[in-house]
């Protein structure tokens, strides 16, 4: 303490370095709760990207037709019993057609305008309703409602994803000429303010040169293309319903800046389906059929319930071989194998086999079954004994865990009222141990479920269009699908895919629930 | 007749049979021990419920591997001897071609459509089916005696004295050993299946080109020089663990050091929700939002460079696939496998260093970075190895994130491949075995396998030698 004034400096520079490291110290803890900030939001953004998507999948748009079964389309000479009915799919369609054709007469006028009326349902999807009427004969000849879905990409449209549209309020239309060239003038004033506003806006974004984007006006079931736009006037051309609904009724327009050769879907077409809805033909319903069709081509048709059941047989496959091999390796492992080389050779393998990458699996089963046992490609037979191969050692660590955890008095107790041991172990230790036992091999099947690349390998990757009926039949599996599906170009098959996501992980929480309540009920601390 | 044999379904028919079996051989044999109880004085060795198992054990093992050899062979020798008897001009047909003809014949043949088609291969159908029919008719016969004679010997082996459960728990342990066994024979399986297939590669092209090649072409040209798909895959698990380190590390030092109780009850398992996600759904999650985020980035950053003068045309390459897209998604998925094994590996840290830092007056983040990292190190380091491994391993992601141009290229949002990319083309297109297209695939699983096995045995070398020093 001789020398004051060194101390005081000491003591500032101590008391600067001081608070330096505690800044460095708020720091490091920051960095470290942004870690898990930023591995938190991937899982939210992730989980909302595609929960969206899927919610937007969830329902769709399908469309009433009130038709005749004319006996003449339906069941001609020769083709009346229920089996040819049930083919009978043109026959079907055609009277589906004629009803769209009959709704919009102006439709019927050319070739092109009946083909886009034709894209408005596929042919395929009159096929529940031909079934339906195959098993039930005595429809024939009445009138009843065939429901089909629309056209996915006017689906689409509708919810609002597909084509992008500004809708705009317009004011009251005074009067409506006709004109010469079969389109109308109509005016009002000040009626189109808010549309030329629009277009200005839309027109900056876009070169120079582009054509001018489509404005369409709507009153009730009646839509007009607009051109010629100015505040009080423009010119429309008619495209479906009857011009005096312009007079009658309040108008919208609708900008559409994407050019109509660029779109999947017409202009018409927009005013059919406008029309539609307007007499009240299209319904937005929960899309059932994700869950009860199989796959096909078209996104409004497609399902996953091949892929589903596919899953299921490979599931029933892989726990029927990984689950008592794995668990029964455990049960050696842990009781009987005596502490020697080759029991150590096991347990590295095992280590080692739970760490090789998924796809490597794949080539063994492309290799072992299929070349040279000659089972057949793509069968959920093949694909269970594959995901088996790669379970089975997820479920001997786990069992081994679980039977280590049952305390050795157990053991002893049995052994002392002279159980063998292979009893003790069987009715004492095994019973015990069974709730954790049972626990990991849920989890490994989990995983299981969710692997796509082996089976890649193994051909499950073709496109199945029958459930299967056995673990031999051709077949896919969810996950496959999923991959399957989201190599589709179309744009409707995205939220599709995601649908079909959240159907898979549905099935993953229903089986990491049941891994918690087993847990909760029975697990049991010595 | 035969031919309706032909039909039969094998393989319920067997296991209905070696069930039916097994347990009439049981009843049986507890019976008998049963009634050896009544007559005789003394006690029984064993209860009559082994006795049962005994009789069961004779009725069912023979009988399982005449099934098995049926289900590995019986195609085979149909076939063999189908072959033998076709008319000599399909001697004219290669054999791969002979076997596509066959495994029509066999489809045709399960499904009973042989109608319609030509008289020739319905006759060839008939003739399978009736060779068929022999085999089947020939295993289930030989099956029945096999069981019968089973019953009959274990039968006339119970005596009042018979040790019968002895036998059948050496029995059951044998079948327990077997059952462990399945782990070698799963590993010889890989190793074996690679080794085999990659060696009639290296046959056709040599190793040495394979592995120090820089044209990578199989489907078109044959060229196959795999250097570029070594490149795109450690530059893509290189992004990953870019993103996975750091997130994985401090998240584990957070979790461990920072949370409170009830926050890690709640964070860990969510955060073990990245790792129970199917990872064809990050696959999607990268082609649907990063990859064309990414894309969009790139050219953005293009066009400002552009402007401000810094370059004369587009520094990056902005593909709709790229591997920074891929990388960074892996990187999200293997966050849990660093954080988790981390976590547990710090938590390991005797709280006696700690205390000491502390009393030297170390805050805690000096305490966590001078001691606790340091102690923890050597499993941190297996945990991110680890990570590594898996990070190269992971297939859907790049397949659908990741692009195909085999190429080497520093700039991250142009498209590379990768080993895993490479195998699931090759292998998904409709080649036979013979074709060096699809052996190339199996060179490259050779390589990967070699390559995580090597990552995954440090890391658990490095592990253990860990823990022997705490424990």
């Amino acid at each position: 303490m001789t020398d004051t004034a060194r101390t005081q400096t000491s003591k500032t520079s101590a008391m600067k370095r001081l608070k330096k490291r505690r800044a460095a110290d708020g720091r490091f803890r920051y960095y470290g709760l942004s870690a898990i900030l930023i591995a938190l939001g991937a899982l939210a953004v992730l989980i909302f990207t595609i929960g969206s998507q899927a919610l937007s999948a969830a329902t769709y748009h399908v469309v009433n037709y009130d038709i005749t079964l004319d006996p003449a389309v339906i069941a001609p000479e020769g083709a009346g019993r229920p089996e040819d009915i049930a083919r009978n799919v043109e026959g079907f369609y055609g009277l589906v057609r004629d009803n769209l054709l009959e709704t919009f007469p102006e439709a019927a006028e050319d070739r092109a305008s009946r083909r886009e009326v034709a894209d408005f349902v596929t042919r395929l999807a009159v096929l529940p309703t031909a079934q339906m009427v195959a098993k039930q004969p005595e429809l024939v000849g009445t009138r009843i409602t065939l429901t089909a879905p629309l056209n996915d990409d006017l689906d689409l449209y509708l919810k609002g994803q597909g084509v992008r549209e500004r809708k705009l309020d317009v004011g009251p239309i005074a009067a409506i000429k006709g004109e010469v060239d079969g389109g109308y003038r109509v005016t009002g004033a000040g009626a189109f303010d808010a549309v030329v506003a629009a277009k200005a806006v839309a027109a900056a974004d876009l070169p120079a040169d582009a054509p001018e984007p489509s404005v369409l006006l709507t009153a009730g079931p009646s839509t007009g293309r607009l051109t010629e736009i100015s505040a009080g006037s423009g010119h429309l051309e008619l495209l479906t319903g009857n011009i005096k609904d312009f007079a009658r009724l309040q108008s919208k327009a609708r900008l559409i800046v994407a050019l109509e050769s660029e779109r999947t879907i017409s202009d018409q077409q927009i005013a059919w389906t406008l029309a539609l809805k307007d007499m009240g033909r299209i319904e937005r319903v929960p899309r059932t059929t994700l869950l009860t069709n199989s796959d096909s081509t078209y996104p409004e048709l497609a399902g996953g319930l091949a892929a589903i059941v596919g899953s299921l047989l490979t599931m029933l496959v892989t726990a029927l071989v990984a689950m008592p091999i794995g668990i029964l390796a455990a049960v050696y492992l842990e009781e009987f194998a005596p502490k020697n080389r080759v029991t150590e050779f096991i347990e590295v393998n095992i280590n080692n086999l739970a760490a090789v990458p998924s796809i490597v699996f794949g080539l063994l089963g492309a290799a072992l079954y299929i070349n040279f046992l000659g089972m057949p490609r793509s069968a959920p037979l093949v694909g269970g004994l594959v995901l088996a191969l790669m379970t089975f050692p997820v479920v001997i660590i786990a069992s081994r865990a679980a039977l280590k955890a049952v305390p050795p008095s157990v053991r002893s107790g049995a052994l002392a009222v002279g159980a063998s041991q292979m009893q003790t172990v069987f009715h004492h230790v095994v019973p015990l141990a069974a709730p954790g036992i049972l626990t990991g091999a849920i989890l490994g099947m989990a995983r299981a479920l969710g692997e796509s690349a082996p089976l890649l390998l193994i051909g499950m990757v073709a496109f199945v269009g029958d459930v299967p009926r056995s673990p031999t039949d051709e077949s896919t599996v969810m996950p496959v699908l999923i991959f399957s599906w989201s190599n589709n170009a179309e744009r409707a098959w995205e939220p599709l895919t995601s649908a079909m996501i959240i159907v898979l992980l549905a099935f993953l929480l229903l089986m990491n629930g049941l891994v918690v309540f087993l847990r909760r009920k029975y697990e049991r601390r010595w | 007749m035969l031919q309706q044999l032909g039909q039969l379904p094998m393989g319920w028919l067997l296991i209905a049979l070696i069930a039916v079996f097994g347990s009439a051989a049981f009843f049986l044999g507890r019976t008998r021990a049963e009634r050896l109880l009544m007559s005789t004085t003394g006690r029984m060795h064993s209860r009559p419920n082994y006795h049962g198992y005994y009789v069961a054990m004779w009725a069912t093992i023979p009988v399982l591997v005449i099934a098995f050899s049926y289900a590995a062979f019986g195609e085979m020798l149909t076939r063999g001897q189908l072959a033998r008897e076709l008319p000599s001009s399909f001697s004219r047909l290669s054999p791969v071609e002979l076997q596509s003809y066959l495994d029509s014949v066999r489809l045709a043949a399960g499904s009973a459509a042989s109608a319609g088609a030509d008289r020739v291969f319905e006759a060839i159908t008939n003739r399978y089916l009736e060779l068929r029919g022999l085999v089947n008719a020939g295993t289930l016969v030989l099956l029945g005696l096999v069981a019968a004679f089973g019953i009959f010997w274990g039968q006339s082996r119970l005596k009042s004295d018979f040790r019968a459960r002895a036998l059948v728990e050496n029995g059951m342990e044998l079948v327990l050993f077997l059952c462990a066994g399945v782990a070698i024979a799963t590993t010889a399986g890989i190793v074996l299946s690679l080794l085999y297939e990659s060696l009639l590669f290296f046959q056709k092209v040599s190793a040495w080109d394979f592995l120090t090649g820089t044209r990578w072409n199989a489907q078109t040209e044959a060229e196959f020089g795999a250097l570029p798909l070594f490149f795109g895959t450690f530059m893509i698990a290189f992004i990953a663990m870019l993103v996975a380190a750091p997130i994985g590390l401090f998240s584990a030092i957070f979790l461990s050091e920072y949370a409170s109780p009830a926050a890690r009850a709640w964070i860990k398992p969510i955060l073990e929700i990245l790792a129970g996600i199917p990872t064809v759904v990050y696959g999607f999650f990268a082609l649907l939002v990063v990859a064309p985020g990414i894309r969009s980035a790139s050219i953005w950053i293009n066009e400002t460079a552009i402007q401000l003068g810094l370059a004369s045309e587009p520094i990056l390459a902005a593909q709709p696939t790229s591997a920074l897209a891929a990388g960074l998604v892996m990187g999200i998925m293997v966050i849990p496998f660093v954080s988790s094994l981390s976590d547990d590996v710090i938590n390991a840290v005797p709280q006696t260093l700690r205390d000491a830092a502390f009393a030297l007056g170390a805050t805690k983040s000096e305490t966590v970075q001078q001691v606790v990292v340091p102690a923890a190190l050597p499993g941190i380091i297996a945990a991110l190895l680890l990570a590594v491994s898996r990070a190269i391993g992971e297939t859907m992601i790049v397949v659908m994130a990741a692009g195909k141009s085999a190429r080497i290229s520093m700039d991250p949002t142009s498209d590379l491949t990768t080993i895993t990319v490479q195998i699931v083309s090759l292998m998904t297109g409709e080649t036979g075995f013979d074709d060096p297209k699809t052996l190339s695939a199996f060179a490259l699983g050779l390589v990967l396998f070699t390559v995580t096995l090597a990552f995954n045995v440090v890391a658990l070398r490095v592990v253990k030698k860990y823990r022997e020093k705490y424990d």
